[in-house]
Order: C-alpha cells, then structure tokens, then sequence
C-alpha cells in the first residue's frame, strides 16, 4: 500500500538530513503507529506520505515514496486526495467550510463526485462516526473530540485506502481521546482502511498498533512488532517501563495484558506500603480564592468556586474541555475577567488581591504561564526576551537567563524563540514568569505536544519550584503526569469543583483518572512505575 | 415557532425528512435560495432609493421586518437584523445632528436658536450651528431615512440567507474567489480571537497595552499565529483535493477571464446608471444587461472545463421565482409612481407639506411585503438541537451522553 524506497529527505536550510535513506513497506489494513522525540521528523514521515514533502513544505525528497502504485514525484497531494487523507493536530485550522455537513462533503466536491454518491455517504460518514446529531452545528461550535471526529469524517467521504493521523488527540480530554481512538480502530476494523499514526502518548494507542515505526532522531527509522520495537528505546508508556521493572517478556502493551502478569508481582508487594502523598497542609495559604465567578455571554464558566494553595504544594487542576480550568486560572491571575469573589495571596507584601494591581505588579504575586507559551514571546532572540524579562520586574540583569539554564540545558541565546522546541519555548515562557519570582505559580496545559523525556524534566522543574517554597498548579490532561508531580488533584465540571483530595484519593477513585499503573495493580493503591520501583527495592533488601 | 398555520392549511410539521425531501409546490418548510432572498431585498432598496416620501420608506422597512420575523431561521445570522434597525437609527439621528451643526439657517420656520460659532473668512459658506429651522431638521430626516432604509433592506437579506450560502452559489468560474472570500470571513474571527489571547498574555508579562511597543508586542505573535494558520489551512485544503483542474490553454483562460471581467464591469456601470437618477439614460438598464449577459457567457465558457461537483446545490423553485420577482415588481412599481407623479416620490420640505401616499406606492409595498406569506416557512431545527443552544459551552452537555464508557470498560479488564 505505501512504499518507502530510500528516502531522503533534506530541508534547505538543515544541516542534516530530516529522514536518511528510509526504507518502508506498509501493507494494507495495518494500523501503524510513529513515534519519536520532538523533531526526530515524524511529521516529515507523515507528510511524505501524501506528498506534502516536498511539493508543500520544500525541500528535496530522494528516492521515492509510492502510494498504491502512485509516486508522489508525479502526483501531488491534490491529486492523491482520493487515496489519502490527512487530518492534522488542529482540526480547526483545517476546516474549510463552517457547518458539519458542508465539510464532510468538500472533499468529494473537489473529486467532483455525483451529488447523489455525496448525499449518501455524508449520511453514512454521520453514522459511522456518531455524528449525525451534528450535522447542521457550526464547526466552531463543536467540543475538541468532536472536531476531531468531523475532520476525520471528511477525509474518509472521499472513500481513502489510507488516513495519516498527525497527533490527533494531543490537545483532548482522555475521553474524548478514547472517542477518537476507537473511532480509528473501528475503522481499521471494519473498513480495512491503512491508518498512519503519530501520537507522543504512547500508552494510549501503542495497545492497538499492529506496527511501530521509531524514530530515534538521527534520520533513522526502527520498524517492527511494537513490544519488540519498545524493548530497546528510551521513551516508553508507563505500562512498558513496568513491564521492564517486573522482568516481564514480552513486554505488556495493554492493561489487560499486563494485568494477567501482575499478581506475582501484587504478592511481592502486598507488605508494602505506597508512599502517602505529603500530608494536607493546614498552615498558612499561599493564595486563597473565594467564591469565584466567571460568566461568558450565555455561559458561567466558573460557579462560585474556592480554591487554597498551600506553599510547597502542587495541585493538578483536572476536567474536561471546556469545564472551567483555564477561565479559573485566569481569574485567580487577576489577568482574565472575574464576575464575583476574593483573591489573596500572601507573599512578601502581605495579603493581597492580585487583581487590584497594576498588570506589572500582579505578575509578582502570581505567575501564569498560558495554554500557547509562545503569546508570551515577541522578540527575536532567547537573549532579548530574557533581558526584557529582567527590565520588566526590575531583577537585576541575567537573573532571567540564570533561571531559563537551570530549566533546560544551554539553549543558544542567538535562536528565535519560534524556532524552538515545544518543551524549550516552555521553559523559556517559565523562566520569563519567574524571573518576577511569584509565591503562587499556574501552568495552564504545559505539557501538550510534550514526548516522554520533555515531560520527565518538566516533573524535575515543578518539584524545584515546590522545593523552593512556591505553590503551583497545573491544569492538565495527562493522568500519568498528574500521578508523577501532583500532591494534590481538584477536578472541575460545569464551573464547579467536583473532586478535591489528594493525589491517590481522588485518581484510584475514578477510572477515568486513574493512571496505567494503577489499574495494573488495583486493588493496591500504586500511582507510577517510579513508586512501585522503590517499593521493589525496599522489599529486595529486606527479603 | 409560530407559523404552523400557512395560508389557511396546516403546514406538514417541520421535520428533517421533509426539508430534506423534494420541494412540492414550496408549501413544506425549505430554505430559499439565497439569491432570491438577495434579489428582493436589492428590489426593495432600489425603491427606497427612489423616493424620500417618509411614509412609503417606513412602509418598506415594516415590511421588511415583518418578512425577516415570519421568514428568518434560527440560525445565529438571523438575529443580525435587530442590528441593522439600530444602525438605521443611527443614520438617521447623525443625519439629523450633522443639520443642526452645519446646515444653519435654511427654511423659515425657525424653532430655536444655538449660539453660532464664528469662523475665519477662509471658511467663509460654512456655518457652526445658528438658528436652526424646522425644514433644514425634515431634510435631514427624510435624507437620513432614505439611507437607513436601504441598510435595513440589506439586513433583511442578510437574515433571511446565510451571506456565505450565497458565496456557494456562485457559478463554477468564480468558484475559487468564492473559496477565498469564504476563508477570509472566517479567518477574521480567528484573528479577533487571537489579538485578545495575545494581547491577554501580554499583560501577564506587565505590558500595559499602550503605545508603539505593545503594539509590537502584539502585532508580532498574532501575525505569526496567522500565518502559521493560514499554512495549515493550505496544506489542508491542497491534501484534500482542492484545485485539481485540469490543463487548460492559455488563450481560452484569457478569453474568459475577459469576458467576466468586461461583463461585471458593465453591471457595475449599468447598476449606477439605475441608481443615479441624473447619468444618461442608456448607460441605466441596458448597459445593466449588456453586462449582465457578457458576464454569463464567460462565465459558462468559464465554467464547462470545472470538473468539481456541489453538495446539495440551492435550487431555483416556484417560490424563489416569487420572492425574487416581488422585489422586482417593487422597484419597478416605485419607478412608475415616480415617472407618474415625482412630486409625490419627493415631497418638498420648504414649503412645509404633509407627505402623501399614491396608490401605486401602496401597491409597491403591498407587493414588497407579499413574500411573508407566499415563501414557504423555513426549516425548523430538531428537537434535540433545540434542546442544546449552540452558544451554552456544548462541549461537557453532550459528552456527558457516554461517560466514559470505554475507560470503564477498559478498567474492569
């Protein structure tokens, strides 16, 4: 179905080759999975695919790339659009047209197809997808999963033997993740379709792949049998890394799989105890919020919600799209509009609203890094922004760059911040915010489009930031991030705080929250591979 | 909804299956096509260019609104229209204002006087308030409703068909300026949506959002945002086919695109001679045709070598014949009442005379009005859609349908 004979694929301005003589054959029905570190090119891959390297993104292409016997020397994407469909990380950017109906029938538009073919497989798309109650909403309207859903529902009108899926649950709720995956699983099921996939959080999808392609960032690709691909590689989903502490072969893909392998390993641990997380503070608050209201147009984002934050304490701030975290977030910041309640946060100036300062004060109180760090960047180097920074809240020169090499290691100071990695663009955004040393510091989704390792370094950054005495929280997706850094979990709904209590309190309560591992070894409260690791080697040298 | 009751019959109820359905007779619940809406409204606003008698121009704009509250769907465009009464005031009123600064001291009948501001002699003609008189107000108003009667017109068109429904039925030759319009108006949502983001996390750095720096500040990440989407949205467009034309010769494309060129440009000539009561008269309706006919004929050869197909195209029925044709009748009503009798059409201010109705323009807004009842009544949403409003967050209300189920699931494994 999709064959690679030894590309090459070289971006004018690179030094290195993005994919070096790759060698690939994907035959048809499989659903194969890509992943690698940020930058090791796999949305080159992806985009090779259909032939968007080169004729899109420029660049020279070696060798060739063949799609059911069609080159994509010859043929570009237009004129691949009824083998292969592409649906990006933001569905939203690619929308076309603005209703449901409209866009799943652009494509078929463009391939000029009869309007009676189009009317009927609208029709079905909508029920194959569990979409048809949406059919009349405006695109802009629809909740994350079901934006993805609809682009997903307008490649496949156009009947393609093959789908590309770059990240296309990075910026979802784990439910509406698990929407969309089985939505694709169903697919590769039933409709036989070819699916390529690229997704940073293995552990969602590396269950369902028949095939993983690694790319380890130097221009190589690793094809083969997931488990036996994961065995050699750095990154891997928390059920892997358990699988490597308990000695099991093959390596557990799934829950399921690892859970019929876990009792030997629930008996050794049944004397120990899971470490509890840091006690609940009763001291001081570092920030108290109280009562707090926002109200949109139509909507009460935030329904009279009270909120402590205890220094030295992380709190993961969980909950659907669209439940009120952000809007939160931004209203205890002082920064985002507040209908009704109180703020105070106690730092070195006493108790104060936040709200009531002027904007450069504010930051001095509580530091908010938002959703797209990159808002917070306007100049064109590393070096600029951090001397801003510094200008900005009267810290003396260098205390921003000082700040930005403890977070990530040597980042050339003569780089535009756009050309950045995701997970450097956000220790630059951090070290910024922190220059004004603020006690109470928000992270508004910091790890999207994180891969394994950026997200480690991230725990090692907020555990400094706890150490030293500041609260942070952070609102966030990921359930196994949360299981690593969070004391402390509030899950909100519909405005209000639905859940409060500590880390493993609140995620073993919940399948929906609860991390790989914990499901591994229910009814034993473990959190992360790191805690059962510690607990092996305690009972190692007491057995 | 409160039009079950059409025309003495009880209209079928409103479902998918009938909108969906073939259109008999246009008694069950369709939307019109755009176009018929747009052709009448423009009938109508040619006929308020056509007099500035207040009583036919309020005439119109009632009927109009009576149109657009029977006619109009639930649709978020739809409620645009109470928009367009305001902004109609609001042309009125500045009108009004811009008589009392300016304009001093026409008409006799002077009802009070506001110190006037002396000017230097170079300015000399235009006066700064002054005694303001009774006539010199009527001018103003008449002006002022002539204008904002025409604006509501086009509001009404714009509730009554999605502006962008109209964009879609554009022949196949304007097919990609179509496209291109109809990223643009909704890219422009995008960047409203993005200047506030950033302009948000600006001040979370301690910018005040003032001056030539914060506008850089600003103006940089949006820009990048923009384009960074636009790319996205090209790459998008390119891998789902769009543009897939086959070769065509250089010569034909330059034939045609100088016919639509030449045509529109005679529409655009012929359009003003029609409006401009003083241009001679063929370069009025003729030149309008000429145009218009041009303009076809290229854009049919235009048209023949698109290989592109349409989803669920507007359809031209009995009824978009009627509503369309009703604005016609209007406008050319309103001429002949002007041609007949034009001191009517144009009642004198100075001096002042009580303004007075002919038959004829009766007749006109008679006709105007005519399509609240005669266009079939519009699709009604389904119940389930009804029950979640589109603006109330829908993002937890309809996800919360299946509480993860799946996850459940996948835990009891």
């Amino acid at each position: 179905m999709i064959d690679f004979d030894q590309v090459t694929v070289h971006y004018a301005e690179a030094r290195e080759p993005m994919l070096r003589e790759v060698n690939l054959h994907i035959p048809e029905g499989e659903l194969c999975l890509v992943a690698g570190r940020t930058g090791a090119g796999k949305s080159t891959l992806l985009r090779a695919v259909n032939g968007l390297v080169p004729h899109f993104t420029g660049g020279t292409l070696y060798g060739t790339v063949t799609v059911q016997g069609r080159d994509t020397r010859r043929f570009p994407p237009r004129d691949l659009a009824d083998v292969v469909g592409v649906v990006g990380q933001d569905p939203l950017a690619g929308f076309v047209t603005d209703t449901v109906e409209e866009e799943l029938a652009y494509g078929m538009e463009q391939l000029a197809l009869p309007a009676a073919v189009m009317r009927k497989r609208v029709e079905e798309t909508l029920d194959l997808l569990g979409i048809a109650e949406l059919r009349d909403r405006p695109l802009r309207t629809l909740s994350g999963g079901q934006q993805q859903r609809v682009a997903i529902g307008a490649v496949l009108t156009s009947h393609p033997q093959v789908l590309v899926l770059d990240e296309p649950t990075s910026a979802l709720d784990p439910t509406a993740a698990e929407d969309v995956l089985s939505t694709v699983t169903r697919l590769v099921h039933d409709l036989g379709v070819t699916v390529v996939l690229a997704e940073h959080r293995l552990e969602r999808v590396v269950q369902y792949a028949d095939r993983l392609l690694y790319l380890p960032g130097d221009g190589t690709v690793v094809d083969g049998e997931p488990a036996a691909v994961l065995a050699g590689v750095d990154l891997a989903p928390p059920l892997v890394e358990l699988g490597r502490v308990a000695g099991w072969t093959p390596l557990p893909l799934s829950v399921r799989d690892a859970r019929r392998r876990a009792s030997g390993l629930r008996q050794r641990l049944a004397d120990a105890t899971p470490p509890s997380p840091a006690p609940a503070r009763d001291g001081t608050t570092a920030l108290a919020a109280r009562r707090m209201v926002v109200r949109y147009p139509g909507t009460v984002a935030v329904a009279g919600v009270d909120l402590d934050l205890y220094p030295g304490q992380v709190v993961a701030l969980m909950g659907r799209n669209g439940s009120g975290k952000s809007s939160l977030l931004w209203a205890v910041q002082g920064g985002g509009p507040r209908q009704g309640g109180s703020v105070t946060v106690t730092g070195a100036d006493g108790a104060v609203d936040p709200r009531t300062l002027p904007a450069g004060r504010a930051r001095r109180q509580v530091g908010l890094v938002p959703q797209t760090p990159g808002d917070l960047l306007y100049l064109e180097t590393v070096d600029a922004e951090c001397a801003q920074a510094d200008r900005e809240s009267d810290a003396p020169a260098g205390t921003c760059r000082a700040l930005l090499d403890q977070l990530a290691s040597a980042l050339p100071g003569d780089q535009h911040p756009r050309d950045l990695s995701e997970g450097q663009r956000l220790a630059l955004a951090l070290a910024i915010q922190l220059t004004a040393a603020p006690p109470v510091v928000l992270l508004d989704e910091p790890t999207r489009g994180l891969d394994y390792l950026a997200k480690r370094q991230f725990s090692t950054i907020v555990r400094r930031l706890t150490a030293e005495g500041r609260a942070v929280v952070v609102a966030t997706h990921d359930v196994e991030l949360v299981a690593a850094v969070a004391d402390r979990v509030v899950v909100m709904a519909q405005g209000e705080i639905v859940a409060d209590g500590t880390t493993t309190e609140v995620m073993l309560a919940s399948p929906a929250f609860a991390p790989q591992v914990a499901k591994v070894m229910a009814p034993q409260s473990w959190l992360t591979v790191d805690q059962v690791t510690g607990a092996l080697a305690v009972a190692g040298t007491r057995g | 909804m409160t039009e079950q009751v059409t025309a003495g019959k009880v209209a079928p109820p409103p479902t998918q299956v009938a909108r969906s359905g073939p259109t008999i007779a246009g008694r069950l619940p369709r939307a019109l096509h755009p176009g018929a809406w747009w052709l009448w409204a423009l009938g109508l606003a040619t006929a308020a260019n056509h007099t500035t008698n207040p009583l036919p121009l309020a005439l119109l704009v009632a009927a109009a609104a009576l149109v657009v509250v029977r006619r109009r769907t639930d649709a978020p465009w739809a409620f645009a229209f109470r928009l367009y009464l305001v902004l109609g005031g609001m042309v009125v009123a500045m009108r009004i204002v811009f008589r009392l600064v300016f304009g001093g001291g026409q008409g006799d009948l002077v009802l009070f006087h506001l110190p006037e501001i002396p000017l230097p002699a170079w300015a000399a003609g235009i006066r700064l308030f002054g005694p303001v008189a009774a006539e010199q107000l009527l001018g103003g108003f008449y002006d002022g409703l002539r204008l904002a009667t025409m604006l509501i017109c086009l509001g009404a068109a714009n509730a009554l068909a999605n502006p962008k429904r109209l964009l879609r039925a554009v022949p196949g030759a304007l097919y990609a300026v179509s496209t291109a319009v109809v990223v643009a108006l909704s890219v422009a949502p995008q960047l409203v949506e993005s200047v506030l983001r950033v302009r948000r996390a600006r001040r979370l750095r301690g910018a005040t959002g003032k001056g030539l720096r914060a506008l850089r500040g600003i103006a940089l990440p949006v820009l990048a945002d923009a384009l960074d989407r636009s790319l996205a949205l090209a790459a998008a467009m390119d891998s789902r086919g769009y543009g897939r034309t086959a070769a065509i010769p250089a010569s034909h494309r330059a034939l045609t695109g100088g016919l639509v060129l030449a045509g529109l440009v005679g529409v655009c000539v012929g359009t003003y001679g029609l409006l401009d009561a003083t241009v001679p008269s063929y370069l009025g309706l003729p030149m309008l045709l000429t145009g218009l006919t041009t303009a076809v004929v290229g854009m049919l050869l235009a048209g023949r070598r698109v290989d592109r197909s349409r989803y669920r195209p507007d359809r031209w029925g009995l009824a978009d014949v009627v509503v369309a044709g009703c604005g016609v009748v209007t406008a050319a009503v309103t001429a002949a009442a002007g041609s007949v009798d034009p001191a009517r059409l144009y009642p004198p201010v100075s001096p002042l005379t009580w303004p007075e109705l002919t038959p004829l323009m009766l007749l006109a807004v008679v006709v105007a009005v005519a399509p609240a009842w005669l266009a079939p009544p519009p699709p009604t949403r389904t119940a389930e859609r009804t029950s979640t409003p589109v603006t109330a967050a829908p993002a937890g209300a309809i996800r919360s349908a299946t509480p993860g189920r799946d996850l459940q699931r996948e835990a009891h494994r």
